[in-house]
Order: C-alpha cells, then sequence, then structure tokens
C-alpha cells in the first residue's frame, strides 16, 4: 500500500499501462507540461511527445481522431481538460466512437478512454463546473466512470484502457488532491462492481465521485442520531451494479440517491425507477433523490454553495426518511 | 466530348483496369437505383454516378492495408478499395451476410479487411478519423497511408479546419480528397462558401493542394499518385480537389429539379467513363473490348442484386449483438 492522491493514481495506472502496452498513448492539450491539473506532470519525461502528446485547442479533432486511431490498432486515451469541453466533440463521441462497433456489424471495436475532469471546484461558474455523467449512461455503446478514491482511480483507469470499448472516464476536480491508500502492484476494479463504503442497516444512500464523501460524512452524523446509513458507492454508472443496490434496499428498506448533478433527468432517476420497479414491496418509505437544482452553476461562493449535495442535506433527508 | 488526359506512354492496361471498375461502380449504383425502385432498399442511398473517376483514381494508388474513410455517398469508394460487392448489396438491402449484417445500410458501409473504415453519416465526420488513422500508422511507424474522401460540403464544418490542422501539426500520412461535385445536399456549395475554396483553406493551414478534373480519371490518378509518394516518404498530409458532378440527384428519391436540363445534359457529356473510353479508343483498344467490359460489370452487379434479394433477413439476435462488452445488453434486462 502506498498512500496517493486521486491525481497520483490515476498518473500511476497511465503510466503502468503504457509501460505494459506499447500502444496506449495519451494525447490532449498541455499534456506535455502535465496536463492542467498535473495529473500527467513527468509523464512525457518517460514516454516521449509522441505518447504524451500535447494538442491544439481541437477538441473535436482530439476525440475523432482518437476514434480513427483506436479503430487503426491502437488504445488512445484522451484528455478532455474539463468535461465541459467534450461536448465540443459530442459527435465524434456519439455518433461515431459509440456507434462504429455497432453500425460496421462488428467489424471493429473503439478501445478509447475519455477522461473528462467534473464538477464543481470553487467559483469555475457554469462552463466548468458540470457533472453530465448522466447523459453519456443514455446512450448504448458507452462505458461510464465516475470513481471516488484513489485506489478507485487507479484500478478503474486500468481496466477503462484495457477495455475494448468506448469509456467515458469522470474525474472530480474537487477531489485531485484527495489522498488515500493505493494497493501497491497491477490491482484492476472490474465495472459494474459498486463499493460499500460504509455498512448500515436503516437507509441505503447510493452515490458515486465526490458526492460519496459527503454521504460518507452524512453517515458519520447519522450514526450520533441512532440511524446506520449504508452508503453504496457505484463507482461505474454504466454498468452499475444493481444487485448490490437491490440487496442493500432489502436490508434497510430505504433509498436515497445522491449526485452533485442536476437532479432532473439525472442518473439518480434511473436508480429510483430500477429500485421502484424490482424492490416496491421492500420499500418502507419513497425513495428520494438530491441533486441540483436545475440551474446553471454560479460563480459566487455563496450561490456556488447553494447547489451543492452537503453532507447536512443528505444528512436531513435521511432523518426525514427514517421517521416516515 | 473531351478525352482523359493523355501521358506520352499510357498504361493501357491501368487503363482498362480503370474502365472495369468505373463501370463496376457504375452498374451497382445502377442495381442499387433498381431497388430503391422496387422497395427493397428502405433507406436513404446516395448514388455516385458521374463521380467514378475520383473513386478508381485514388483507390488505384492505395494498397489493400492503407486506411481508407468515406461518406455517405460512399459506394464507388468502398468499390473501388477492394469490398465484396454481394456484401455490400446485401447491406443496402438490410439482409443477413451484408458488411454490417443489415445493421447499418448504405450509410455504415464498411470493409475493415480492405482498410476501409466506413463510409459515414455525418459530413466531414470522417476527416478526423483518417487523421486518427494516420496517426496510428505513424505512432506503429508503419509505411501506410490513411485517406478520406469527403464532398465540398465537408470544407463547412468544424472538422475540415481541425482535421486538417491536426494532420499537419503532427506530420501524418493522410491524404484528403474532396470530391467537388458542386452540390452541398442540393444546395450550390458556392453559395454558402466564403473565400476562394477548399484548396486555399488547406493551403493556409500548410497542407499542399493541388486542383484536378475529377471526371479524367488518369489526372486523378497522377495526382494521386504523387501525393501518395510524396507522403510515403514522410512529406506529411496533401491534398487534392477534384471537380465532378453527381449525374443523379442528392438522392435516390430526390428528381434535382433545381438543376438546369442543359447543365445537366452537358454534365453528361463530361461523362468519367465515357471519355475514359475515348481515350482508349484513341489509344487503339477495339470498341467491343470496351462494349465486354459494361457488359460483365452489369451481368455481375445483377447477379448481385438477385443474391441479396434472395438472402434473408438478420435474425433478431443480430439487434442485440455488437453493442458493448461491459454493459452487454444480452447480460440483462436492459
Amino acid at each position: 500500500m502506498a498512500t496517493l492522491t486521486y491525481a497520483e493514481a490515476g498518473k500511476q495506472a497511465l503510466a503502468e499501462e503504457m509501460r505494459r502496452d506499447p500502444l496506449v498513448w495519451a494525447v490532449g492539450e498541455d499534456l506535455g507540461r502535465g496536463g492542467v491539473f498535473g495529473q500527467y506532470k513527468g509523464m512525457v519525461e518517460e514516454f516521449g511527445p509522441l505518447r504524451i502528446s500535447d494538442a491544439p485547442i481541437s477538441e473535436a479533432a482530439i476525440l475523432g481522431s482518437a476514434v480513427g486511431a483506436a479503430m487503426t490498432g491502437t488504445r488512445p486515451v484522451v484528455e478532455m481538460r474539463f468535461a465541459d469541453f467534450a461536448l465540443c466533440a459530442v459527435d465524434e463521441l456519439i455518433n461515431q466512437a459509440a456507434k462504429a462497433r455497432y453500425m460496421f456489424g462488428g467489424q471493429t471495436k473503439v478501445p478509447l478512454v475519455v477522461r473528462e475532469p467534473m464538477g464543481m471546484w470553487r467559483s469555475s461558474a457554469a462552463q466548468h463546473s458540470q457533472s453530465l455523467e448522466g447523459w453519456y449512461t443514455h446512450i448504448p455503446g458507452l462505458v461510464v466512470v465516475c470513481p471516488s478514491t484513489p485506489a478507485d482511480n487507479k484500478g478503474l483507469l486500468k481496466t477503462a484502457i484495457r477495455s475494448d470499448d468506448p469509456v467515458v472516464y469522470f474525474e472530480h476536480k474537487n477531489i485531485w488532491g484527495l489522498e488515500g491508500e493505493v494497493p501497491d502492484g497491477d490491482v484492476t476494479i472490474p465495472f459494474g462492481v459498486a463499493r460499500t463504503a460504509r455498512e448500515g442497516r436503516d437507509i441505503t444512500i447510493v452515490s458515486w465521485s465526490a458526492t460519496v464523501h459527503a454521504a460518507t460524512k452524512a453517515a458519520e452524523t447519522l450514526a450520533g442520531d441512532g440511524i446506520e446509513a449504508e452508503v453504496i458507492d457505484l463507482r461505474t454508472l454504466w454498468p452499475w451494479d444493481r444487485e448490490a443496490v437491490f440487496a442493500s434496499v432489502a436490508k434497510t428498506g430505504r433509498l436515497i440517491v445522491a449526485h452533485e448533478a442536476v437532479q432532473v433527468g439525472g442518473f439518480g432517476a434511473e436508480v429510483a425507477a430500477t429500485v421502484g420497479e424490482h424492490c416496491f414491496k421492500m420499500l418502507k418509505a419513497p425513495v428520494r433523490r438530491l441533486g441540483s437544482p436545475r440551474v446553471p452553476i454560479a460563480y459566487a461562493p455563496p450561490l456556488e454553495d447553494m447547489l451543492r449535495i452537503t453532507p447536512d442535506k443528505i444528512a436531513d433527508a435521511a432523518r426525514a426518511l427514517v421517521k416516515s | 466530348m473531351p478525352a482523359t488526359s493523355v501521358p506520352r506512354n499510357l498504361d493501357v492496361d491501368r487503363l482498362l483496369s480503370h474502365h472495369r471498375l468505373m463501370w463496376r461502380i457504375r452498374a451497382f449504383e445502377e442495381a442499387a437505383l433498381q431497388a430503391n425502385t422496387e422497395k427493397l432498399v428502405l433507406g436513404a442511398i446516395h448514388p455516385s454516378i458521374g463521380q467514378e473517376g475520383i473513386a478508381v483514381g485514388v483507390c488505384s494508388n492505395l494498397n489493400r492495408d492503407d486506411i481508407l474513410s468515406s461518406t455517405h455517398r460512399g459506394h464507388g469508394h468502398t468499390l473501388a478499395k477492394g469490398a465484396d460487392a454481394g456484401a455490400m448489396m446485401r447491406e443496402l438491402l438490410g439482409r443477413e451476410g451484408g458488411t454490417s449484417h443489415g445493421k447499418g445500410g448504405s450509410m455504415h458501409i464498411a470493409d475493415f479487411t480492405v482498410g476501409m473504415l466506413g463510409a459515414n453519416g455525418v459530413v466531414a465526420a470522417n476527416i478526423h478519423i483518417t487523421a486518427g488513422a494516420a496517426h496510428a500508422i505513424k505512432l506503429r511507424g508503419e509505411n501506410r497511408v490513411a485517406c478520406s474522401i469527403f464532398g465540398d460540403g465537408a470544407i463547412n464544418r468544424g472538422p475540415f479546419l481541425e482535421g486538417l490542422n491536426w494532420a499537419k501539426v503532427f506530420e501524418l500520412p493522410a491524404l484528403f480528397v474532396c470530391e467537388d461535385n458542386g452540390f452541398a445536399s442540393t444546395t450550390r456549395t458556392a453559395a454558402m462558401t466564403g473565400g476562394p475554396g477548399p484548396a486555399a483553406r488547406a493551403e493556409a493551414l500548410g497542407v499542399p493542394a493541388v486542383e484536378v478534373d475529377g471526371n479524367d480519371v488518369l489526372a486523378v490518378d497522377e495526382a494521386t499518385r504523387e501525393a501518395v509518394v510524396a507522403i510515403r516518404a514522410g512529406g506529411g498530409p496533401r491534398f487534392i480537389v477534384a471537380k465532378t458532378y453527381r449525374l443523379t440527384g442528392h438522392t435516390a428519391s430526390d428528381p434535382a429539379a433545381y438543376r438546369p436540363k442543359d447543365e445537366v445534359d452537358a454534365a453528361w457529356r463530361d461523362d468519367p467513363i465515357a471519355r475514359l473510353a475515348q481515350t482508349l479508343a484513341d489509344a487503339g483498344v477495339k470498341g467491343m473490348t470496351l462494349a465486354e467490359n459494361e457488359r460483365v460489370a452489369k451481368d455481375e452487379m445483377d447477379g448481385v442484386y438477385a443474391d441479396a434479394k434472395a438472402a434473408p433477413w438478420p435474425p433478431l439476435s443480430r439487434g442485440y449483438e455488437d453493442v458493448q462488452d461491459a454493459g452487454d445488453p444480452r447480460q440483462g434486462a436492459f
């Protein structure tokens, strides 16, 4: 075990995969100087500028060319800098990467990882703060990954790079510096297997990405009130671990789904609906979703904070459900 | 009728091969139009009748392991790259045994066994794909070329700028070919395009460009040969603008009434197959030989069409195949 930050764990995963497989390469804006968040720091020195490649500010070309490169025998990892900027490459991801295998009848796969730093990051405002992971779960062909810890960022990024599917890989900007224990060696984490961040019997809180930490803090507070919350970190949204959620709901009979993304049409709705369809008789209370109000993210700290899903909001919702 | 440009040492065998392939493309398109009339092709098809000289002139300079990506009007390019006409026609009819098992149709024909990375339903999208294929070739240290053929409508989409710039910045082994038929869908491209046109735009990005008469297959062949030699020598990307005219509508169901009759009649007098036939006749090739090329091509495509009509629909299980490995829809009630 080593203690690494979330950013360092991602870098270690990429470096290990690049050492293991010469066909893995990374491309994006400013990678040569380490990436805008330092998550590629020092990599060009080891791998050279062909494999840790700078790119023009051409998100569509970065992603679109990666599709061609993936169909021609390499395994590109593309850096989109901010999830918001990946919207400049929506055709390339949705119409090309996600569709090629199917519309060409299985003649090709598109082994591609799209790294999209997501989420609120102090006063970054409406175009640098979004959580759009739910959108991509709607697209057949894509895998959607949202790690919340350094260990998961390493293990899941390694799995993503080895996957033959196009993987949309969301790293949360607010936890780049989060430290945690990361297993040594070649440890991968499979897609579609949730992590139980905390066990509990009274209520299930399902979350992913940075909001998992808010959920865990809420669970600690709730424990002081005698409410034992089970926190499930989905880790990947497609595929997602329905069985883990069903098993937890069978135990607790209560469910909150908490995420930073806008609540309306968010992936929490999918989790809630699926639980409603499969676990209705197990439920002691209505399923509750906690997501951002449907407004753009503001710049001023008080306005920005108003939108956050905080431990207090989660704890309040849990108390209300347990009382009901 | 102007014959094709004639080099001093005319390679008659090569030109006869071009003539056969151009007829195969035209006969395929005519069979596809017939299938459309008989309502056996249900989706849109975009015939390339009149543009065969570009498909043949370009692809005759590509090896089997070179890469090609194409557009919605891609039947000719795909045949010229060496794809199987029978599998292509079955795909048009949505049948089992099609290039994509009937899951793609005309706009998503691909044949990866001959380096054909697909037609594409999104204008200009194949420019990035080819830039990326060229990038992979460079990373792998291979001596292959990646080629993208796109229409003149594509020059007003972002990938034309971003993809050509990308290929130049990384000095990639990429050949870009603009098949300029004067129409972006059903609107005249000139009316919707600022500045002096595609070649000047490419030159502004540092990508050497040449313009050729796309209905002169020898001129396309020669321009492509020169470009591919330069690319294989490590010279970075090249751009060819090949002027042509589509002799049919935008789709099989477009009567193209927006074009005056005399313009279309003049274009028929510039038919690239007839021009090549004239060159061959001038070189002493017998009319019988040329007529035989036409007949053989038509017989082949009649057979291809009959075979496709007889092919079954894909089994419904095909519909759930080839989506993805992780979260495969066949693994659960998704």
